[in-house]
């Protein structure tokens, strides 16, 4: 139970530290020094202390999607397994509830936007929801494969001890998960090569321009459930690709830890090396990471 | 004394519209009265749910009755009592919502004639639920079948209102001869006409294949599974809204009770009739999202998700009868909870929508999404509510959509582990993947709903004169929406009625659904803590917002990359919103599309007309019906068109029978 708190506040507190290391590796590939590491944290202080700007057409549902928003990730956190600790709340089939948690999110994020009445964001929203109906099945396709190799049907025990047991046993599967993973992540945190965080052109843009007009207060609370959202899955793919067992739970926290600066790494290296992809592209990445899934769980079920 | 309850709430809601017949001259007394009559026989009946939901064994109750073969004989088990509750709930909340939106003082005779059929459907299909016998069960399908047709046709005098009533009146006696067909099959099996009869039958052979194929052609046909969904779009957007809600809400359920029941009477079904109603209900709630994805009206839009829940349902009766074949108790809880479940939820949130959705057609006078926008500030309780209902469809925790759905992911789940007497077919896994695809696709579709509607700003001059609906109204809604939130927030409340349910439809001792039923609650316990966890993380972060930001903030126009002249009609419209998503669909619609493209350095005229028609009913069943039309108006020949002639040709085929009866044929 201490080991699974100590995991949350390390969840809520370093998440956006990702977020800088992710940025800082892009830096250094394009050449510059980049921002401090800690940039993200000093952003939301500032964006705390702002007054904020309405759009005309808004109501509470503009002001609510942040809250909601960020209050919905959060909660998913509550079932998230850190690096092989216990998650604070487990139970059977919890992930299916993390999954919709997140889904929640982002039908408030979705609304948010539309209740601008801005043709961007409507683009934005219409995007978002898109591509995330086609990421839910590869998802949960991965989901899946990771419940029959380590037979649990809750995110602690899928992510648990069983699954150093599970890479002998079933470790091609697993692999063509953790890839399939990786390429939902990506899209589902809104980085290259399906959305660039960085464009300034609101006709490429998902998810920048979905939250194009919130500003001040509003601004930091989405900006901190994305930087959570991404260390939701950073955490979900660094456990299943480093799945051994270590005895210390200080030892495992902290090459859970060394394993998500690793994951930040990686995203900015794809981010660096990989051009974005057409908008049409989109879908087929999914389906692709979609039918890598099932073949992963064909390997299992054969 | 429960079934005496349950006859009373027949009797009282049947006649309610009649009610209110003597008080003409004074229509809204007349109205409330009726309803008052309505809502009371839905308290009586609701009593009488709960208390045989807490008895010990199913209270029964058997009449004798003169038709031939028929008893009138009422049971309650767990299944009958708990598709009692929504099935006499939304009706009574539904004629509230109609004493301000059908006033019979401003509609009269017609408004009379719809209660009275909003009445007597009401009974009828609180007796369908409970009845014990399969000519009491036929009378009363067949009366509220025919209430449900004089209910569409409401508004006659539109030709659109007219067809969609004949295709309802024409699937629903098609429906109706498979049931004719199926309850002589089990009569012959059984030996009698009781359901009490038919417990235990065998489940193999050619006759039980038949049976469960006859069931899913006539009680598919009325809960809307595709391709057997037809009927349904057109109905539900041409009946008033409170009918739609009802219709939609429950009246579909009775398809979904009938192949409970019938699936319910055989010892060990097929592993095979489990795989169908998987597929079928997968297919069914994949493209019924797709086609409402497509859809311009929000009412047709609302009925093509009626059509998405019952594959959702449908996939728990599969997951159920899949568990009973393998010997897995846990696996016939979890899908029948999830199937029962869900029916009780879509009930809730499916009425609750289509109340709102009335409310802004009341409002606005349109039922075109892409007319409307900017809805909520006119109407922000309507708009509030209707977020509930939404959210509540799309499975989003914490509300009641949620809780079913995550039983029917849990049944399917259990079949990727090997857990159980017998492994089970690992195909059912891919349950989990489609039932996501499903939600992110319904998610999308609501999105757009409630963007294109409420939020923004009006796209047309009908938008912004809208108003806020009358208590009346919003009333039956806020009842609505509170039990998303009560089912929601505490889901293992339910369980224990859940594993009865279970337990009576599939003949296991309740001993044996106890431990799965002990391990669901647990669960549903934390989906209970992180469901509140959530709640009080969105209370605390709206309240630290709101020290942040205590004055009222500046407002100003939504950026649009600094052009200056932007205008309403340069939205996002909900067609483009969904666009992404249907053409992806494009191999199962059919989309009809007039596109007049600008032409030349300074066009004129330029226009885009696109629809979705149903693939079913316009591309299949109604070219084919009146290719038969005409092949049978050829066939005929004109001399067979007199009258004289047709009245010969009746009395000789009387006499030709009486004539084999007279010389020793026997009737059976």
């Amino acid at each position: 139970m201490i080991r699974a708190a100590i995991s949350f506040v390390a969840f809520l507190a370093l998440s956006p530290l990702l977020l800088g290391v992710v940025n800082r590796v892009k830096a250094l590939f394009a050449g510059r020094t980049g921002p401090p590491l800690l940039q993200l944290y000093f952003d939301l202080h500032r964006l705390l202390g702002k007054g904020a700007v309405y759009g005309v057409a808004t109501t509470w549902v503009f002001r609510a999607g942040p809250v909601i928003g960020l209050a919905a990730v959060i909660a998913a956190g509550l079932v998230m397994s850190f690096g092989g600790a216990p998650a604070l709340v487990a139970f059977p089939g919890d992930f299916v509830l993390f999954a919709y948690l997140l889904g929640l999110a982002r039908f408030f994020t979705a609304l948010a936007a539309l209740d601008t009445g801005s043709s961007f964001e409507g683009m934005g929203a219409a995007r978002e929801v898109t591509f995330s109906s086609f990421a839910e099945p590869a998802l949960f396709l991965c989901l899946v494969v990771m419940a029959r190799a380590s037979g649990a049907l809750s995110l602690s025990g899928m992510l648990g001890d069983e699954l150093a047991a599970a890479w002998h046993v079933q470790g091609p599967a697993l692999l063509l998960a953790a890839v399939a993973l990786l390429g939902v992540a990506l899209a589902e945190n809104a980085r290259i090569p399906v959305d660039d965080p960085n464009t300034h052109l609101e006709l490429t843009m998902i998810h920048e321009v979905m939250v194009l007009d919130h500003s001040g207060p509003d601004l930091a609370l989405v900006q901190y459930g994305a930087a959570l959202k991404l260390f939701l899955f950073g955490a979900l793919v660094v456990r299943l690709t480093l799945g051994f067992p270590i005895a210390s739970p200080a030892l495992s926290l902290l090459a859970f830890l060394g394993g998500m600066l690793g994951f930040g790494v990686a995203i900015g290296t794809v981010e660096s090396t990989v051009a974005r992809l057409r908008l049409v592209r989109i879908p087929q990445l999914l389906v692709g990471a979609t039918v890598l899934s099932a073949f992963a769980l064909v390997l299992l079920l054969r | 004394m429960i079934p005496a309850l349950v006859i009373a709430a027949v009797v009282l809601t049947a006649s309610s519209g009649l009610l209110g017949l003597p008080l003409r001259r004074w229509p809204a007394r007349a109205q409330r009265l009726s309803s008052a009559a309505l809502c009371l026989g839905a308290l009586v009946g609701v009593t009488g749910a709960v208390l045989a939901l807490r008895a010990p064994t199913p209270p029964a109750l058997a009449l004798p009755w003169a038709a031939p073969g028929g008893t009138f004989s009422l049971r309650l088990d767990g299944l009958s009592a708990l598709f009692l509750l929504p099935v006499l709930v939304v009706p009574s909340l539904g004629s509230i919502y109609g004493l301000a939106y059908y006033p019979q003082a401003r509609h009269g005779a017609r408004a009379i004639r719809l209660q009275i059929f909003y009445g007597l459907v009401t009974g009828a299909m609180a007796l369908v639920v409970t009845a014990a016998n399969a000519i009491l069960f036929l009378a009363a399908w067949e009366v509220m079948a025919l209430s449900g047709y004089f209910l569409v046709v409401t508004e006659h005098e539109d030709a659109e209102v007219r067809r969609a009533g004949f295709v309802y009146l024409a699937s629903a006696h098609a429906g109706n001869l498979a049931l004719f067909a199926l309850f002589l099959l089990l009569g012959q099996v059984a030996g009698s006409l009781d359901f009490g009869a038919m417990a235990g039958l065998p489940a193999h052979g050619g006759v039980a294949a038949a049976i469960f194929l006859l069931a899913l052609g006539g009680f598919g046909l009325k809960a809307g599974m595709l391709p057997l969904h037809f009927w349904l779009p057109g109905a539900h957007a041409a009946a008033p809204t409170h009918v739609s809600a009802l219709m939609s809400g429950v009246l579909l359920k009775t398809g979904i009770y009938g192949l409970l029941r019938v699936t319910g009477f055989f010892e060990a079904p097929p592993a095979a009739w489990g795989t169908v109603m998987l597929a079928g209900g997968a297919v069914s709630a994949v493209l019924g999202v797709a086609f409402a994805l497509a859809q311009h009206d929000v009412k047709r839009l609302l009925a093509y998700h009626s059509v998405e829940n019952i594959g959702i349902i449908a996939m728990g009766i599969g997951l159920a009868l899949l568990g009973r074949a393998r010997g897995d108790p846990a696996l016939v809880l979890l899908g029948i909870g999830g199937a029962v479940l869900h029916v009780v939820n879509h009930a809730t949130f499916k009425a609750l929508l289509f109340l709102g959705a009335g409310a802004v057609v009341h409002a606005t006078g349109t039922r075109e999404i892409d007319r409307l926008g900017g809805v909520a500030r006119a109407m922000p309780r309507t708009a509030a509510l209707f977020l509930v209902g939404a959210a509540a469809i799309c499975g989003l925790p914490p509300l009641n959509g949620f809780a079913s759905e995550w039983l029917v992911y849990l049944g399917s789940l259990r079949t990727a582990l090997d857990v159980g007497a017998a492994p089970h077919p690992h195909f059912a896994v891919l349950g989990a993947p489609v039932l996501a695809f499903v939600g992110g696709l319904a998610a999308a579709c609501f999105a757009k709903v409630f963007g294109a509607i409420f939020l923004g700003q009006g796209r047309s001059p009908l938008a912004a004169n809208a108003h806020e609906a009358p208590g009346a109204m919003l009333a039956p809604m806020l009842v609505l929406a509170a039990i998303c939130v009560v089912i929601g927030l505490a889901p293992g409340a339910v369980l224990p009625w859940l594993a009865r349910a279970a337990a009576h439809w599939s003949g296991l001792p309740a001993e044996a659904l106890a431990g799965p039923a002990a391990e669901a609650g647990a669960s549903a316990t934390r989906v209970s803590g992180v469901a509140a966890a959530l709640v009080g993380l969105v209370v605390a972060l709206a309240a630290f917002r709101r020290r942040r930001l205590p004055a009222p903030q500046p407002r100003a126009e939504t950026w649009g990359c600094a052009y200056a002249r932007p205008t309403a009609r340069m939205q996002y419209t909900a067609s483009s919103f969904a666009e992404m998503l249907v053409v992806r669909f494009g191999w199962a619609f059919f989309p009809r599309a007039r596109v007049v493209p600008p032409q030349g350095i300074f066009p004129r005229r330029a226009s885009f007309e696109a629809s979705v028609p149903d693939t079913v009913l316009d591309v299949g069943v109604a070219p084919a019906a009146s290719f038969l039309a005409r092949l049978a108006a050829r066939a005929r020949s004109p001399l067979l068109g007199s009258v004289q002639l047709q009245a010969l040709l009746l009395v000789s085929g009387l006499v030709a029978l009486l004539l084999w009866l007279a010389l020793g044929g026997s009737p059976t």
